[in-house]
């Protein structure tokens, strides 16, 4: 039987990664390493769409000068949001002289655009391209929850829609391989609540973790941190638990980008960040960085999305999720 | 070989993962999700809720200690409490006492300004038309359609009942 993961024999690097965000994600436990931040959340824009694509714009410009490259030298731009028909993504790219790809995988974006990417580069198709995603608290929220000021209250299990944008350029220098992907099925579990994700996307990282630890040579002590982004804490618990009960333990070294980018404690987020921005800055701010130093050597970055809409929740229906693997090593 | 063996490990351990059923993993879910805190909301609810009644029954004292009859103080405290909760949400202040108070604040006539007003917040980028005017009830619309609803209903019946008897 062919083996479904995905081996990247020219190993691509990420050569350089740039991350944007909010006032709160700045307040936040990992605050000092983003590069860049609005205090109001607006990025000096009127909407909070426009907001949403001028972190974009930020990340992609602040991505490509770090690498070193020029703009034309940039063969494809990929590139996702959460709002309805990409247009975060779309708006933001209209600025540069880049072929373009739309893609979506709600929260899994980053993971996809890390992924695409580096098999294209692997492939030899193209020699470098940037892959960035985005999310936006306020843009996110009016489109599938309820108006900002409205007053509710969440439940416990509910995830926060991360402010931020984290743009990554995949090319040929740089410490940071990518070694392996393993992109995932959509798993319906049969969860309807918007206000438990984590429980509708564990399902679809237990399925891409089995199959990629029974098909690979690895076990999970090889990997210094497996990255979940971002099944919160619900999400994580039942990962956790239900992987032990496959007989996986990746207790030790799991981590969550919704857990490390928010205080759960402090921030009143509930059950952690959510939204494409939230994998994408942490991974730019924290994982990437600290893969080109040598401080990670082996990482598994498992990004998960929960692919809904609320017209489709309305109507009855469950959240499907799909969870992209990617394997990063350091040079 | 290898690939044999590889090929059992992934029916077994997709098999592993099929073992979680659809209404299995519902029932976990259900099962280990945190509840929201109810003694403490109900007790929020209480305060904040009955606060705001205690307000609305000085404002209808203050307005009849002005000389107002009765049932004009009652419109005018409706009036007072449905602008303040307006103002609050404008100033960004609803929310962040609603997210506590939970039922307090959203039982009262201030929960439907607020869903109203914070709607109309929200969709002014896009136009006073196609924004605010097309979506200003998107949240409060179900409760207009239904109370409008059971009204008719209220009275078309009392309308046979005072036929029968009366």
């Amino acid at each position: 039987m062919k083996n479904p993961i995905i081996t990247l024999k020219n190993q691509p690097k990420i050569s350089a990664s740039y991350s944007v965000v909010g006032h709160l994600e700045k307040e936040g436990p990992l605050g000092n390493l983003f590069d860049e931040y609005s205090d109001n959340d607006k990025f000096g824009k009127d909407t909070w769409e426009k907001a949403e694509s001028e972190m974009q714009l930020r990340a992609v410009k602040g991505a490509i000068k770090r690498s070193g490259l020029n703009e034309y030298e940039i063969d494809l731009l990929l590139a996702g949001d959460l709002l309805n028909q990409c247009v975060s993504s779309s708006y933001a790219i209209t600025n540069f002289d880049i072929p373009y790809l739309g893609i979506y995988g709600a929260c899994s974006t980053c993971a996809e655009g890390l992924g695409l990417g580096a098999c294209l580069c692997d492939s030899k198709i193209i020699d470098s391209c940037c892959a960035v995603t985005s999310s936006h608290y306020c843009s996110s929220e009016r489109q599938f929850r309820f108006p900002l000021e409205y007053g509710g209250q969440r439940t416990p299990t509910a995830q926060w829609t991360a402010t931020g944008s984290g743009a990554f350029v995949i090319g040929n220098e740089g410490k940071t391989k990518v070694t392996e992907v393993l992109f995932g099925k959509a798993i319906d579990k049969g969860i309807t609540d918007i206000n438990n994700m984590g429980a509708a996307m564990a399902p679809s990282a237990i399925d891409t973790i089995v199959r990629y630890f029974t098909n690979s040579e690895h076990s999970p002590d090889y990997f210094d941190k497996i990255i979940t982004g971002d099944l919160g804490f619900e999400g994580s618990e039942i990962l956790k638990d239900l992987l032990l009960g496959n007989g996986i333990d990746i207790t030790k070294n799991h981590m969550d980008c919704g857990l490390m980018l928010f205080d759960k404690e402090k921030q009143d987020v509930h059950a952690g960040g959510s939204g494409c921005g939230c994998s994408a800055v942490v991974m730019a701010a924290d994982i990437i960085p600290k893969l080109e130093s040598g401080e990670l050597k082996n990482v598994l970055f498992l990004g998960t999305g929960a692919l809904m809409s609320p017209m489709t929740l309305f109507q009855g229906g469950s959240i499907p999720a799909i969870c992209h693997l990617v394997h990063l090593s350091s040079e | 070989m290898l690939s044999i063996i590889n090929l059992y490990l992934v029916k077994l351990f997709s098999k592993g993962c099929d073992i979680l059923k659809k209404q299995e993993y519902i029932e976990y879910v259900e099962k280990r999700a945190k509840r929201s805190p109810i003694l403490k909301n109900c007790f929020f609810a209480f305060t904040v809720g009955g606060t705001i009644c205690i307000i609305g029954q000085l404002l209808i004292d203050l307005y009849t200690y002005l000389g107002i009859n009765k049932e004009d103080s009652g419109t005018l405290t409706s009036i007072t409490l449905i602008f303040t909760s307006c103002l609050l949400t404008g100033l960004g202040v609803f929310d962040n006492i609603a997210r506590v108070a939970g039922a307090g604040t959203l039982v009262p006539i201030t929960g439907f300004a607020n869903a109203v007003s914070s709607q109309a917040i929200d969709t002014k980028s896009e136009g006073y038309v196609l924004g605010v005017g097309a979506k200003i009830f998107t949240i409060a619309g179900p409760v207009i359609v239904y109370a409008v609803l059971s009204g008719t209903l209220y009275g078309v019946i009392y309308y046979i009942c005072t036929l029968i008897w009366g």
